[in-house]
């Protein structure tokens, strides 16, 4: 599926760290709408093998802030054509996305994010109490008397697809243009000489370029390291799992703040299930049963009938975190160092739009306009971009 | 269950206790810019490492001081803070 190359050129116009997702997506859309394909994409381990294979995939664009919105809207757009585009089938699978509210606080919230989300030309809406439980029946609407739904924040165009499909062709078409990905290839050094990028000490020696684009999720604090930049970004691990295979039965996407859950059940039957960020800083993908424990027993409080259901498998992946929630993206201090970090929980949705408006960025050396709110040098002026209302549950 | 070592009360499950963040040292107000201010408010340090951390035992309200490897999830010891041995 991708050319494999003997050895790296000694220059390339723009180096690309991280073959995920995001990084992948701008390698394509470098190549496809700037003309830019003398581009390596390097990566420590494999493609899509980072957070972009360890999300639980849901697409959604019913975000709080003016920013955000519009952001995430323009992801859900391109996200609509990417299987014609790549001739791959992504399962790209609408299914519609209930916030549900337990508490007046979090009715509030949906309130709040609907008026925006409507401003925007999003669809999203708040639902009552009945419209949830006649969208998914099976459900205990009292959550075993603990935490009665009140309502929720509908969001039609809510959607699920298969995360590796997508760095996949995103990494297909960027090859086909010409852009060369090197896997098992990790940076060890990034050279900065007078301010400016000059190149990149690889495993598998240095090579030039005046651009770099980091894209690595929760390795970007390292990398931030080698260039001698600081961030307000920390490693929190947020772990997933799934159960075995069961007659399809769940058709929206669910997430409830007060009970940390977010679920889904996949093309194949599996419930796809995930909770808040692990407690702590950790550097790991280790697995923990804490993890299981909690969200089994709020799966229940929602679900009691799937006491008999099989966990399969449980993961984790390391979210690198911002203060507001929202990530830091663009140009940096260092000229020809390019940043599309932060990424959280809430990087997979925002996989097109990410490369589209970075691949924008690189070529122009100009911030995209959709990516003016998420500079890294907002912290400094205490302007803060606060996402954190729109997260799917309450770190 | 991973396990914590609480200076009062000993080893206990690590749910027992609430991470508060690294130990930082606060910049002197009246004489700090805007940036270094900004700076201690917002930077971290992200990177892996062994980091020395607030902590505070939940059930009988200990704050204390933890050294940790971030990367190996390993906590190396534990002490109140000002009373680290020497």
């Amino acid at each position: 599926m991708f050319t494999e190359h003997a050895s790296l050129r000694k220059a390339y116009d723009v180096v690309i760290i991280g073959a995920g997702g995001h990084g992948l997506a701008a390698a394509y859309y470098l190549a496809r709408d700037h003309g830019i394909s003398n581009i390596a994409v390097l990566e420590k381990g494999y493609i899509g093998g980072g957070n972009t294979g360890r999300n639980t995939t849901i697409i959604r664009s019913n975000y709080l802030t003016p920013e955000g919105v519009k952001f995430y809207d323009k992801s859900l757009d391109l996200y609509q054509d990417l299987s014609q585009d790549f001739d791959l089938n992504l399962f790209y699978s609408t299914r519609g996305h209930f916030t549900l509210a337990h508490t007046d606080a979090a009715m509030r919230t949906c309130r709040w994010r609907a008026e925006v989300n409507k401003h925007y030309g999003v669809d999203s809406e708040v639902v009552d109490a009945r419209a949830v439980q006649e969208a998914c029946p099976q459900m205990d609407i009292t959550c075993a008397g603990h935490a009665p739904i009140l309502g929720a924040l509908y969001h039609a165009p809510g959607s699920i697809a298969r995360h590796d499909a997508v760095a996949w062709g995103y990494g297909r078409g960027a090859d086909m243009r010409g852009v060369e990905i090197h896997q098992q290839t990790e940076v060890r050094g990034i050279k900065v000489e007078g301010g400016r990028v000059r190149g990149v000490e690889t495993s598998r020696g240095f090579i030039e370029t005046g651009k770099v684009l980091c894209a690595v999720a929760g390795s970007t604090p390292r990398m931030l390291d080698m260039v001698g930049l600081d961030s307000p970004i920390f490693i929190h691990p947020l772990q997933a799992m799934v159960s075995e295979p069961v007659k399809a039965w769940l058709d929206p996407i669910l997430v409830s703040g007060s009970l940390h859950i977010y679920v889904s059940q996949t093309a194949r039957g599996e419930l796809v299930m995930g909770a808040s960020l692990d407690p702590y800083e950790l550097h790991s993908t280790r697995s923990t049963l804490d993890f299981v424990e909690s969200l089994s027993a709020h799966m229940l409080d929602m679900f009691p009938f799937l006491s008999e259901v099989k966990v399969n498998r449980q993961w984790a992946g390391m979210a690198d975190m911002t203060p507001d929630f929202t990530p830091i993206m663009g140009k940096t201090p260092v000229e020809g160092f390019y940043l599309d970090a932060g990424w959280g929980t809430w990087g997979f949705k925002a996989t097109p739009v990410a490369g589209w408006t970075m691949s924008h960025t690189v070529a122009n050396d100009r911030n995209h306009e959709l990516i003016e709110g998420f500079g890294l040098d907002r912290f400094a002026r205490y302007a803060l971009t606060g996402e954190k209302g729109a997260a799917s549950v309450g770190h | 269950m991973k396990i914590m070592t609480c200076p009062i009360n000993g080893a206990r499950p690590v749910s027992e206790f609430a991470y508060a963040g690294a130990l930082r040292d606060m910049p002197d107000p009246a004489t700090a810019t805007d940036e270094q201010w900004a700076a201690y408010v917002f930077n971290k340090q992200g990177k892996a490492g062994i980091k020395r951390e607030w902590w505070y035992h939940i059930a009988s309200g200990v704050w204390f001081i933890a050294e940790r490897d971030t990367a190996a999830d390993r906590v190396i010891r534990t002490y109140l803070f000002g009373k680290e041995a020497a």
